[in-house]
């Protein structure tokens, strides 16, 4: 049997770093708003912002504990299944993560403990720190990988000696072309996806009267941060769009699977691209509106894959596709910024059940816009591990396709389990409520040897 | 080889040993301790006691596992060469210990949430532990023996690192977590615990003094130059400390059993931990791929390590400041139902 150890690296790749994504997207949002709930209540004294903030900070204890292990086996993939991709970028991208170990790992680890497990044990102010320092953490995270990341898109800044790269301007490498644009389209859409979890979450309390002050605070506010922020990011990814056009042309179009280079393209709204054939199926298209929204004028030049030679041409079909998914929840994002809006005007924000229905419904869409995004512009980056200079082919290190396969194997094996038991205990914390039912605490109380973490409930207890 | 003269190019890898030398074994230190602690968990007396274990680490285990990401990254950025030898070649063990440290590190958070499930967090905490320990062990191992490589390739196959050898130093890690886990035990509990965490700590340390021994004896017969470089003079009196100390600090070791001190065990297990990490260093400097391959051979460029250089030398006594207040806040004994928000 012949085993590929590229190909098997890749879905392993693809596999451990899409769902590791799923974590830090969600915490991200979630440590700024346990932040923000806590300096309200430090300013205000108000009830129930304490309650949110004890309710909420369970649920980030169990998403932040599975992101921290499955990013630390980030970091070992590089090293197992990419030596080729280290040996030639580990002077460049080594440093960058370097960086994020210090300014933001230990920042975020020493600091959740205190936020964890510290409440009684230190001044409030001090508490309140150890949130800001997690939150700034998870922000300072984000901003080092996405330039490690981005530098693989868009290198610069390099120079290439021995076979391999070796820094010439950091200040470049760390600033190279792409990284502005996919750091705050990335940061805003973990808001966005945090958002989103926190108005679906109120929304289904709203739905059952249960906790109804508090729900209709959380709501309210994570309506507003969505109001503000899902216009933004579709600024944001316009600009993304432009700075694809002139740094990757040949993912741009894999992106709108144009396949012939021409002054006035249509805008495709669906299509099942044929990458053998080199055209579409089954074709549905604007006229003039893809070279508008990509080139922001009509009759603008949008390159086709035919520019490029078959081995340099991404999988089209996967990335088209990807890319529709995510702008179609960008949209239907915006139109619950809009009608949350409405609702305030006419005041019924906390009274339209169907628009808690909606909200429940929408309440993953930005974990999946986030992987669609993820998918779009990384299997966009194919067939090339740094663009234009490394091949994907080529970054792969010598291990046997078993290895690889038996890994592979195991880690959807413990990431199943992982996220079933994950999403479990999230959804009996969600269930247990932000202010547990009397049965429930005489229940804990009763159970010997309470533990202490930090859920004060025995979840399957009182269920 | 070794540099002729000494440049900012030639000194700077040796700045970066020490440092990626002295992270390293702050993992060794920290983690050992909470990873000893899991691996003395099917041992406890009650679950009771368990529960106690775990709280004593819950606040600081991640602070403690994020030295072991410093020493890869450190490795990655600095002497990329080497990192991307070893990890391949290390393939299957250290995925096999990222998964093991998966278990453990989740189990922190779903075990506390569990109540008729709590056995299978309990079984996923303990063997997490020992599993990640035990292939850590095997990666110590393996590297003390070597890599084949081919022009600054790994040239070797998918179980080069199944060896006697590396086995045993597998479950000499083990044990040697184990015995710090106790000792860390004996420092944060009291009452029966305590009691049974003193119990402990004396049958590990027979182990590890046991293993420390046969590790002793056995590195010299692996390669030529690490038997010249214990056993020439005038090399013999130089390290002949070394063994007469760790012979000192397990007697003293022992005595702080004998009187009951809290803090004796911990501390004298870290000095034992010190004076092996100090041996194998000896034997290996200045290898960071052995048996061919140093420091100087795999370096990245200067600039890749002055950048880095300067985060690091801010930084790190910022972490460390940080990190003994979060020790400071949870300092004293553990003890049931404390310290938590009801």
């Amino acid at each position: 049997m012949d085993l590929d150890p590229v190909l098997l690296s890749r879905f392993q790749f693809a596999f451990v770093v899409a769902f590791h994504f799923l974590f830090p997207a969600f915490t991200i949002g979630i440590a700024s708003w346990l932040a923000v709930l806590e300096g309200l209540y430090l300013k205000t004294k108000r009830a129930e912002y304490r309650t949110l903030y004890k309710f909420w900070i369970k649920i980030f204890a169990v998403s932040f504990g599975v992101g921290v292990v499955t990013g630390i086996v980030m970091t070992y993939q590089f090293g197992t299944n990419w030596s080729g991709l280290t040996r030639a970028g580990g002077s460049i991208l080594g440093p960058l993560l370097g960086y994020e170990v210090v300014t933001a790992f230990f920042l975020e680890a020493g600091f959740l403990g205190i936020m964890l497990f510290g409440w009684d044990k230190v001044p409030r102010i001090v508490h309140f720190g150890a949130t800001a320092a997690v939150a700034v953490g998870t922000v300072i995270s984000a901003f080092w990988i996405l330039s490690a990341n981005s530098f693989l898109h868009t290198p610069a800044g390099y120079e290439v000696a021995d076979g391999a790269l070796v820094p010439a301007d950091w200040l470049a490498i760390v600033f190279s072309p792409s990284f502005p644009v996919r750091f705050f389209h990335t940061v805003a859409a973990a808001y966005l996806t945090t958002s989103f979890v926190i108005a679906g979450v109120s929304a289904w309390f709203l739905l059952r009267g249960r906790s109804v002050l508090e729900s209709r605070q959380a709501f309210s506010m994570a309506l507003w941060l969505i109001t503000v922020l899902a216009p933004v990011q579709i600024f944001i990814g316009d600009q993304a769009g432009l700075e694809v056009r002139q740094n990757q042309p040949a993912k741009l179009a894999a992106i709108e699977a144009h396949w012939e280079t021409s002054g006035d393209v249509p805008l495709i709204l669906f299509a099942w691209p044929d990458q053998g054939g080199e055209k579409n199926d089954f074709v549905l298209e604007v006229p003039h509106l893809g070279s508008l929204i990509l080139t922001h004028s009509w009759g603008g030049t949008v390159q086709g894959l035919k520019e490029f030679p078959a081995t340099d041409r991404p999988p089209v079909a996967i990335v088209f596709w990807a890319f529709r998914v995510m702008v179609g929840l960008g949209f239907l994002m915006l139109g619950a910024a809009l009608l949350s809006l409405w609702l305030r005007g006419v005041g019924r924000l906390y009274d339209s059940r169907w628009f808690h229905r909606f909200m429940l419904a929408m309440l993953p869409s930005g974990f999946v816009a986030v992987i669609a995004g993820w998918f779009t512009t990384e299997i966009g980056r194919q067939p090339w591990a740094v663009y234009g200079i490394l091949r994907t082919a080529d970054a792969v290190s010598p291990v046997s396709g078993g290895s690889v396969l038996l890994s592979l194997i195991l880690f959807v094996l413990i990431y199943v389990i992982l996220l079933g038991s994950a999403v479990y205990y999230i959804v009996k914390l969600v269930r247990i409520g932000p202010e547990a039912p009397e049965a429930d605490r005489e229940e804990v109380l009763k159970t010997p040897a309470r533990p202490l973490s930090l859920p004060d409930e025995s979840l399957e207890a009182g269920e | 080889m070794t540099p002729d003269a000494w440049t900012i190019a030639t000194v700077l890898p040796l700045i970066w040993a020490a440092i990626a030398a002295a992270g390293v074994f702050m993992y060794v230190l920290m983690d050992g301790f909470d990873l000893g602690v899991g691996i003395l968990f099917p041992w406890a007396r009650t679950e009771e006691d368990r529960d106690l274990m775990m709280n004593s680490v819950a606040p600081i285990w991640d602070g403690n596992e994020t030295w072991l990401v410093l020493g890869g990254v450190i490795l990655l950025a600095v002497f990329p060469g080497a990192f991307s030898i070893i990890l391949p070649a290390l393939y299957l063990p250290l995925t096999f210990m990222v998964m093991a440290l998966i278990f453990r590190g989740v189990a922190f958070e779903f075990r506390f949430k569990a109540h008729s499930s709590k056995g299978l967090w309990t079984v996923a905490f303990s063997g997490g532990s020992l599993f990640a320990t035990f292939f850590q062990g095997v990666v110590l191992g393996t590297f003390v023996q070597g890599f084949p490589t081919s022009g600054g390739h790994y040239a070797g196959g998918s179980f080069h690192w199944v060896t006697p050898f590396s086995l045993m130093t597998g479950v000499a890690l083990v044990l040697g977590y184990g015995l710090l886990g106790a000792g860390w035990l004996v420092m944060k509990t009291e009452g029966p615990l305590q009691a049974w965490a003193r119990g402990a700590t004396i049958r590990l340390l027979l182990g590890v003094l046991f293993f420390m021994a046969v590790v002793s004896l056995w590195v010299p017969f692996l390669d030529q130059t690490i038997a010249e470089r214990w056993f020439t003079w005038p090399n013999i009196a130089y390290f002949a400390p070394v063994p007469i100390l760790v012979a000192v600090f397990a007697w003293r070791l022992w005595l702080s059993l004998q009187r009951g001190s809290d803090y004796g065990p911990f501390l004298y297990t870290m000095a034992l931990f010190v004076l092996g990490y100090t041996g194998l260093a000896i034997s290996l400097w200045p290898k960071v791929v052995p048996p061919d391959l140093t420091i100087w051979d795999v370096a990245a460029p200067a600039s890749s390590q002055l950048f880095l250089l300067i985060g690091v030398a801010f930084l790190i006594p910022l972490i460390l400041v940080y990190t003994t207040y979060a020790y400071w806040v949870f300092r004293g004994k553990v003890r049931a139902g404390e310290g938590y928000d009801h």
